[in-house]
């Protein structure tokens, strides 16, 4: 009964809306989202806000959603998740139930993402994500979500093809190649892991070292013995921010030298302008580049997100891909309301389900199990300071410097 | 259990790297020992388990980092956190500790566990929730065909770590104010009975131990990285420690906080990182259990 009174009170509260109209007569569209501002995940919550906001302005700015020759605008109505799994649940059902959001935007992080979608599928309301690239998130037989990046287990699979290549190419078999790699234990981490466990089998490499990091350890200094110890050809670090940056320290501290070391999270932990001289040759699998060819009529190419984002939020040196992929998140909600011309989720269901879209993040096309399954991974080495991608070769804005060799 | 097998052969393998792990982890050890015995000091002598101290750690790290940012050496953070952490500890201690002090165990717990959250959450509001590491720009000495690494900033850490323990123990133990402290640890109303003010002295050694803190937090933000939310860690470590010990037994902190590190290091390289810190609360149990057996033991003697 109470549940019917807030579903009246939600269709209510829509017709209400172009009734209530802005002074340009335009209506309101209420995204939600649980978005970290506090907690281990605080840091890309940042990112992901500000990304989703950006977006949204430039979106509004250009006249927002036109449904039946009426204009909408996007608002976004934000909780802090406090990167906690069951309060982000907690806070989308809050944000459905009493809110009465229909249309929701994703958190910062698979964990987070795994945790909102069982309550958003049993309230049927759509989500579109851009920051959750865990595979299992897109096997649950989900049908309201919608995730547009390339999931996690594709992060460091070229790395694993280039370095057989490089291999061959200097007349080494690549099944002998030494593989050390630490991960984080969670979801997001242990997929990329996966990857490159698949991947590996293909070359019949078995893994020297294949160890996890608790999230809140900040000291790897075991494992990094262990690596050189054991003289590994390539080191894989992948553990957020965090990881990244005790990786950079620690490898600083101990004088690692691997020729092939790749990084995950590299921009959120600010390896280049805090440890400059231990992350030069580091190489960083991304979804985003600026020097990507792919662009908008929005937001123009890559670049001119880059410089038009940077302008706007002064504080960022370098634009994490984790805000572009989020304003890409914008994008495809408005692309779904103006083919659906409906603001009923059934119909806007749909219409995301029918994406099709090229942005200045690359092609999004949604397959049916929710997820952009063309969407790959460019990896960039870290030369001079400078993030230069170097895979695969055919994008590649830079040669890659092989073995790396750090100045320490 | 393979990897258990593997790690131990590298070990027999290449023996100097037994070597290696012992050298970081007594240079790490001096750390923990520092803020294990300022736990310890205000457990004995307050009977306040402090359950912000991993907190206070995380406080003076980023006042170091601070430093860093605005191009002044880190190093100096060491002097700086201790003075103005001595300032947060004071502040602290007349508007939340003072008033729990005489109650029981648990409001003890619930107040300063209060405190941990405001101060990650003030961390967070000022710093940001970013890790963030300072700088030392210090060399890195290499032995045994690099097998051994001793990083500068870990030994400056150590010497640093040591000086600061020394003082604070000749303190304890020459000082008008370190008498007093120790007197009121052992029966605060003989003490006041005495002349001495109780108040004052939890006063001090609060802050003292808070200004502890912060120079260990300036330490580890060298060493290793902070982040608001990481000072539970270092809370829980201690606490081992110091249970450890046992809490009237500070040479026996001193003597664990190096055991903790070392510990710690072979643990991280035999089991592998991820049990790293599963090791230390497993050894919390252990300690604990052997513990309630020594007593056990103890309680029937004097039956």
């Amino acid at each position: 009964m109470l549940k019917r009174a807030g579903l009246l009170a939600a269709a209510l509260s829509l017709c209400a809306a172009p009734i209530a109209a802005h002074a340009e007569d335009c209506g309101t569209i209420q995204l939600g989202a649980a978005v970290s501002m506090t907690g281990i995940y605080a840091a890309n919550g940042h990112n992901t806000r500000d990304g989703y906001d950006f977006a949204v302005k430039k979106i509004n700015s250009e006249g927002g959603v036109t449904i039946d020759g009426k204009c909408y605008k996007f608002e976004v109505k934000y909780y802090d998740d406090e990167s906690n799994p069951a309060r982000a649940a907690q806070l989308v059902e809050r944000l459905i139930d009493q809110d009465k959001i229909q249309f929701m935007l994703g958190p910062y992080g698979s964990p987070l993402t795994k945790a909102i979608l069982p309550v958003t599928e049993k309230y049927k309301t759509p989500v579109v994500q851009a920051e959750a690239a865990s595979r299992s998130l897109f096997t649950q037989g989900y049908k309201y979500h919608f995730g547009i990046i390339a999931t996690s287990e594709k992060y460091l699979t070229p790395l694993i093809d280039m370095a057989a290549q490089l291999a061959k190419k200097d007349g080494k078999d690549p099944s002998k190649l030494k593989i050390a790699m630490i991960y984080q234990d969670d979801v997001f981490s242990m997929d990329v892991r996966q990857g490159v466990m698949d991947e590996v089998k293909k070359y019949n490499i078995t893994p020297i070292l294949d160890d996890r990091m608790p999230k809140d350890l900040n000291d790897i200094t075991g494992f990094l013995t262990k690596v050189k110890a054991l003289k590994a050809d390539v080191l894989i670090v992948s553990g957020h921010e965090k990881g990244a940056a005790t990786a950079a320290r620690q490898m600083g501290d101990m004088r690692v030298q691997v020729p092939i070391i790749a990084v995950t999270h590299c921009e959120s932990a600010k390896i280049v302008s805090d440890f400059p001289k231990a992350s030069e040759g580091m190489i960083c699998p991304t979804q985003w580049d600026e020097t990507m060819k792919a662009s908008d009529k929005t937001f123009g190419t890559a670049m001119d997100f880059n410089n038009e984002f940077k302008a706007a939020y002064p504080e960022y040196k370098v634009v994490p891909y984790n805000v572009a992929q989020a304003a890409a998140a914008i994008i495809v909600w408005r692309d779904a309301f103006n083919r659906a011309q409906s603001l009923d989720q059934e119909k806007v269901r749909e219409a995301l389900t029918g994406t099709d879209l090229k942005t200045f993040y690359g092609g999004i096309k949604i397959a049916p199990d929710g997820s952009n399954p063309g969407k790959d991974v460019v990896l960039r080495q870290i030369q001079g300071g400078q993030y230069k991608v170097v895979w695969p070769e055919d994008v590649a804005a830079a040669q890659l410097e092989y073995p790396r060799s750090a100045q320490y | 259990m393979q990897h258990l097998i593997e790690n131990i052969t590298i070990l027999t393998a290449a023996p100097v790297i037994n070597l290696g792990l012992l050298i970081d982890g007594i240079l790490i050890g001096a750390i923990f020992a520092l803020a294990a015995y300022g736990l310890a000091l205000v457990w004995g002598v307050m009977n306040v388990k402090n359950l912000a101290q991993g907190d206070f750690i995380m406080t003076g790290g980023y006042i170091a980092w601070s430093l860093g940012r605005h191009g002044i050496q880190p190093l100096f953070g060491v002097p700086l956190a201790f003075v103005l952490l001595w300032g947060i500890g004071y502040v602290i201690y007349y508007l939340v500790v003072r008033k729990v002090i005489t109650r029981d165990l648990f409001t003890s717990l619930l107040a300063t566990f209060g405190i941990a959250i405001c101060l990650q959450q003030t961390l967070n509001l000022i710093f940001g929730p970013d890790t963030q590491s300072a700088q030392a720009d210090l060399p890195t000495w290499q032995f045994a065909d690099g097998l051994i690494s001793i990083a500068a900033t870990r030994l400056i850490g150590f010497a640093l770590a040591v000086i600061l323990a020394i003082a604070v123990v000749l303190f304890m133990k020459n000082s008008r104010m370190g008498q007093a402290i120790r007197a009121t640890a052992q029966d605060a109303r003989a003490a006041r009975v005495l002349g001495i003010e109780p108040e004052k002295v939890y006063a001090f050694t609060f802050s003292l131990n808070a200004a502890i803190c912060g120079a260990v937090g300036a330490l580890v933000v060298l060493v290793w990285n902070v982040q608001p939310f990481l000072g539970t860690t270092y809370s829980i470590r201690l606490f081992v420690i110091v249970t450890a010990a046992g809490v009237g037994n500070l040479p026996g902190v001193i003597a664990a906080g190096f055991g903790m590190g070392v510990f710690e290091q072979f643990g991280g390289f035999l089991f592998g990182a991820e049990f790293q810190q599963a090791l230390i609360v497993i050894l919390l149990l252990g300690v604990l259990t052997f513990r309630i057996l020594q007593l056990r033991r103890f309680r029937q003697a004097v039956q």
